[in-house]
Formats: C-alpha cells, structure tokens, sequence
C-alpha cells in the first residue's frame, strides 16, 4: 500500500482552546470569504443600480447617514432591504435544501418533499384571490408551510421514520396542494390571479423591511439549532444502523432535522414566495467549491444560497429593465438545467466497483 | 466486559425470528456467528447492539441491561460494522473515519487532540492512511471495508461487532480483512464477533463457534469441539466431510460429493388444433 499523500500541503488545521477543538478546513473558509465578498459586493450593486441609477459614492455617503433624502429612501427604503431579504431567504432555502439531501440521502431532494412549498403555495394562493388582507401573506403561508410539514410527517410516521416514505408522502401530498392552487387560480378575478402567479414563482418585488425583521429572527433562531444538529445529522447520513452505533438518538435528531429544515424554507417562503431551485442548487454549489460533503459544509451552503438569490434577483431587475421579472423564473433559469445534468449524471453507470 | 443475551426473543412483529435465546459471549475472543440463511445470525447481531428492541429478554453490558444505558454510553462500548454500510458521494476516508469519533465528541469538543490520535491510529492499524484525502467511492471492495473498519476503531470500543464483514469481497481480500480481525484481537484484546457466512473461515479466525438453527442456538464452543459432519447436516442442510485444515489444522468442511440428479424435461402440453 503506497503512503504517499496525493495533497502534501496540509489543507486543515486543529485549532484547539480549553474546552474548544475543531478541524478547521482552509478550503471550506476561502470560499466562506470568498461568498461574502461577492455578497458585499452585490448588495452594493444591488442598492447601486437601477431606474435610478445612484453612484457606488453616493451609496456609501447615504450609508453613514449624509445622503440626499431621495437617495436615501430609494437605497434604504426599497433596495437595501430587497438585497437583505433575497440574502436571508438564500441563505435558509440553502441550509433547508442541505439538511434535507443529507438527511433522505438523496442529491435531488429539497424542502418541497415534505410539503413546504405545496402548503405555503396553497394558503398563499388562498389568501390573495379570496380577498384576504394581502398583509396576511407572509403569516398564511408560514402557517401552510408548517401545517404542511406537519401533515407529511405524521402520515409517514409508522412506528419511526423511514425518508423513502417521506419523499413519497411528500410527493402525494404536493399533489394534493398543487391541485387545490390550480383550481383557486382558476376561479380568481383576472388580477388577482395574476398577482398570484407572480408570488408562486417567488419574487422579491416590492418587498420591505416588513418582511427582513421576521426572516432575521427565523435565522437567528435556526441556524443555532442547525449547527446543534450537524454532527447528528453526519451520522445520520451513513444510514440508521450506523448512526445509532454511534450513539445518536435517531428518532428524535431525525425529528429535530426535519422541524429546522422545514421551518427554515417556511420563513423563506413567507418573505418572498416559493423561489425555486435555491434549495436543491446551494448545497451541490457549496459542495464542488468546497470539495467536502455533510453538515460541514453548512456556512458555505447558506453564504452561497444568499448570493445566489442576491445576483439572480439583479438579473431578474436588469435584464428586461424597466420589467422586473420575479426572482424565481431567474433560479429556475439557472437550476433546472443544473438539474437535468445532475440527473443525466445520477443515471451513468457508477465507476470501478 | 462482557456482552451476553438472557432469554432474548427478536421479532419484527410475528413469528419471532430468534427465540428465548441466552448466550454469553467470550470476552477478549473471537465469536463467529454461522448459520443457514434466515436462521436469525444477523437478527441476535441486531438485537446485541440496540438495533433491535428485545420483544422479551435482555442483551446485559456487563450485568447492565442496554436499554437503562444511555445509547452514548453504549456507542462508547460497542461498535458495529454494518452488512452493508453505505456513505455519502464524495465522503473521504479520513472525514469517515473521523465519523467514528461521535460518542466521545460534544457540540464545542470536535477534534481534541485524543479524536486526532485515535482517527491516525485506525488509518494506521487498517492500512489505509494513505487513501485519508481520497473519495470512498473511487476505492476498491477491499480498501472502502478496511475504511469502514477504521471508522469502527476510531469509535474505540473493547467490542466491535460485524455483520458479514467479507461479504462482496474477493478471496484476497476477505482474507486481508478477517486477518486485521484477528490481529486486533491478538494485539489489543478487543472482543470481536462476527456472523460470517463461510464455516471455514469461521473454523480459521473464530475461538468460539455459535451455530444458530431456526432462531435458537444448535451448538457453541471451540470450532473443533462444535464443527462435525453432524452440526453442519443439522445446520445447514448440507451433507460434508471434515478434514483438517492443512495450513492451520482447524476443522474444514469440504460437501459431499455431489449425486447427480436426473432433470426431466418439462411435459410437452399437447397443441391444440
């Protein structure tokens, strides 16, 4: 057996105090850095640019508070938090798509298998053609998507959890929702259906600091619990037998998963509609840049969800300006081609043996 | 450390698949586990280590029942090497291996100096430091089991269980792996039981025999006292000659020659007109 290592250059390093150890991976904190430098960037460019185009100078003077008045309800009334809710909804989508790949050990899944993104799309639905406060929306859907959730898993609950039965409830379960979003799409007053149709594909048009102060107290609540769960999640991906030989309560950090996981993409979605493909396109982005798989590279996939979100939905402003496109058909653009190859991929036969 | 199994009944709902079974494994032996298929070997194996809640009996940790010790508690104790283990794409040998620290781990201790040691130690012992930064799926059968061994060692337990371990393996490699068996339990005491599916090889590496038939123990002790043309009809359905093993004189069975049997051709049917 040959001992030579194919990377001589150690690419990690134990960083150890008191009671404190870690692995830390070099590569893993290069595209960390990496991914908020781009973010900073983009949200720059994201308050910079537009109808009324305002210099990156102006911007900054605006910032430190000695803007014009105009400058500065245009930078922080409308885009600023437009760029911030685009990054924290990326930033949960991705997370959420992560945890639920590794937890169903599947590279194609995403929180719409269990239910996230059919409840929230049918009570979101609900709520703008049956004449309901459009300020309800956000709420409605948060409660769609976790009523949703909640539906998927007691039903696929059967003495333990298995993820085949999930994704499979999930999938019938969407069913069930898409159905009832198309027949309320059907019976809405023309405008109304419209309005919806932009929400359904996920658009950060017009969106306020109204709906970044209930995503940020989703995050901050979230990813603490997410990191509290990585290492069960790691073990959970081996498979079950593993995982309880090394001591995880499986049932219950299964459980814990799919509560963070589903609550995650529901504050998403209750902020800017149900963006597609950020979920399931994050995790593989944050996985090839970083070379690593599994619960560490969480940080990664959430920076790199955020950007995403951020430089799709500029795109999604300029390309057809003065039109802005939602931001879903934007990520659909980029993902469902991405998907395509991961399939085309998935179905060659595997190497060696 | 003893691990044994008081009057332990393991089902799946129904017939249970081993009955009232008790049994006490060596401690600082090898324990092969044979018989037929479905005799309920990989169920007490499951049952031994948690996977399967007893529906009556007990599997004690030294005098304790598992399910009053905290399943960490137990993880620091026994470590399972599963029939067929199955890892995340791309996941390197090193961050597997490295998998096998979890119960002696916490949220802020997650590479102390003593998981660093251990994690070098088992790529050391399984030979596979040198594949550390490679994908498991790019390595051979042979080379991803020695991995999956590691992860195993890391979890630094005096018990490892094994379900199959040489199953899907080449001749040279069941043999590379079965021989990292025995040396650790040579070199270190470890305990290590094993179902195997080979009763010769079982005759070779195990120093204790536990011969299931239909859910109950048929015979145990040392291969040469247990293993005889008898056991194996009973066993296994199978009529063979023991012989000597010629390089290490345990017992090995070799089928009876075989009879040959007349294969009628099926019956013409008749065409109808």
């Amino acid at each position: 057996m040959t001992r030579a290592d194919p990377r001589p250059a150690p690419r990690r390093v134990p960083v150890r105090a008191g009671g404190f150890s870690r692995l830390l991976d070099l590569r893993l904190l290069a595209v960390c850095a990496g991914a908020l430098v781009v973010g900073v960037v983009t949200i720059a460019l994201s308050v910079s640019v537009g109808e009324f185009p305002i210099p990156l100078g102006d911007v900054a003077a605006t910032l430190v508070g000695s803007g014009t008045f105009s400058d500065e309800f245009i930078i922080v009334g409308l885009r600023l938090p437009r760029a911030l809710v685009g990054l924290g909804c990326g930033m949960a989508l991705g997370a959420s798509g992560l945890i639920f790949q590794t937890l169903v050990r599947n590279p194609l899944a995403a929180p719409d298998i269990i239910g996230v993104t059919g409840g929230a799309s049918l009570t979101g639905v609900a709520i703008l053609i049956l004449g309901a406060p459009p300020a309800l929306l956000p709420l409605g859907a948060f409660a769609g998507a976790v009523v949703s959730a909640t539906l998927v898993y007691a039903l696929a609950w059967r003495g333990g959890l298995s993820p085949y039965r999930l994704v499979l409830i999930g999938i019938a379960l969407a069913a069930v929702s898409v159905a009832g979003t198309q027949y309320l799409l059907v019976i809405g007053d023309l405008i109304d259906v419209q309005r919806a149709a932009v929400w359904l594909v996920g658009s950060l048009n017009g969106v306020t600091w109204a709906e970044f102060w209930p995503l940020l107290v989703g995050l901050v609540l979230l990813f603490p619990a997410t990191a509290a769960l990585a290492r069960a999640l790691d073990a959970l991906s081996l498979s079950e037998e593993s995982a309880t030989a090394l001591g995880v309560r499986v049932q219950r950090s299964r459980l814990g998963l799919v509560v963070v996981g589903a609550a995650l993409a529901a504050f998403a979605v209750a902020a800017a509609g149900p963006i597609g493909f950020v979920a399931f396109i994050a995790p593989h982005l944050a996985r090839r840049l970083t070379g690593l798989t599994g619960a560490a590279v969480l940080p990664a996939t959430a920076l790199v969800g955020g950007v995403l979100v951020m430089v799709c939905d500029l795109v999604a402003r300029l390309v057809l300006a003065p039109v802005e496109l939602p931001v879903g058909v934007v990520t659909a653009v980029v993902g469902a081609p991405f998907f395509l190859y991961l399939l085309y991929r998935a179905n060659r036969p595997v190497r060696g043996g | 450390m003893s691990l044994r199994a008081h009057e332990l009944t393991l089902g799946y709902g129904g017939t249970p698949v081993v009955a009232d079974l008790s049994l006490e494994l060596p401690p600082g032996a090898v324990t092969a586990i044979v018989g037929a298929n479905a005799c309920g070997k990989s169920t007490l194996l499951r049952g031994l280590i948690r996977l399967l809640a007893p529906s009556s009996g007990a599997v004690l940790l030294d005098g304790t029942e598992l399910a009053r010790l905290g399943t960490r508690e137990v993880a620091r104790r026994l470590g399972l090497l599963p029939q067929s283990p199955s890892a995340p794409e791309g996941l390197s040998v090193e961050d597997l291996v490295a998998r096998g620290r979890y119960p002696h781990q916490s949220w802020l201790q997650q590479f102390s100096r003593d998981d660093q040691h251990h994690i070098d130690w088992a790529l050391e012992v399984t030979d596979t430091a040198g594949l550390r930064r490679r994908s498991l799926d790019a390595l051979s059968g042979g080379q991803r089991q020695r991995a999956w061994i590691a992860m195993a060692l890391a979890q630094d337990t005096e018990t490892l269980l094994l379900d199959e371990p040489t199953t899907f393996l080449d001749m040279a490699h069941q043999v590379e792996v079965l021989d990292l068996l025995a040396d650790l339990n040579r070199e270190q005491g470890r305990t290590i039981v094993m179902v195997l599916h080979d009763l010769n090889q079982a005759c070779r590496y195990a120093d204790h025999i536990v011969a299931m038939h239909q859910g109950r123990i048929h015979a145990q002790g040392p291969p040469s006292d247990v293993v005889d043309a008898e056991m194996v009809r009973t066993v296994f359905g199978l009529d063979v000659r023991v012989v000597p093993d010629p390089e290490e004189h345990t017992p090995m069975c070799v089928p009876a020659k075989r009879r040959r049997r007349r294969l009628d051709a099926p019956e013409q049917q008749p065409t109808v007109t």
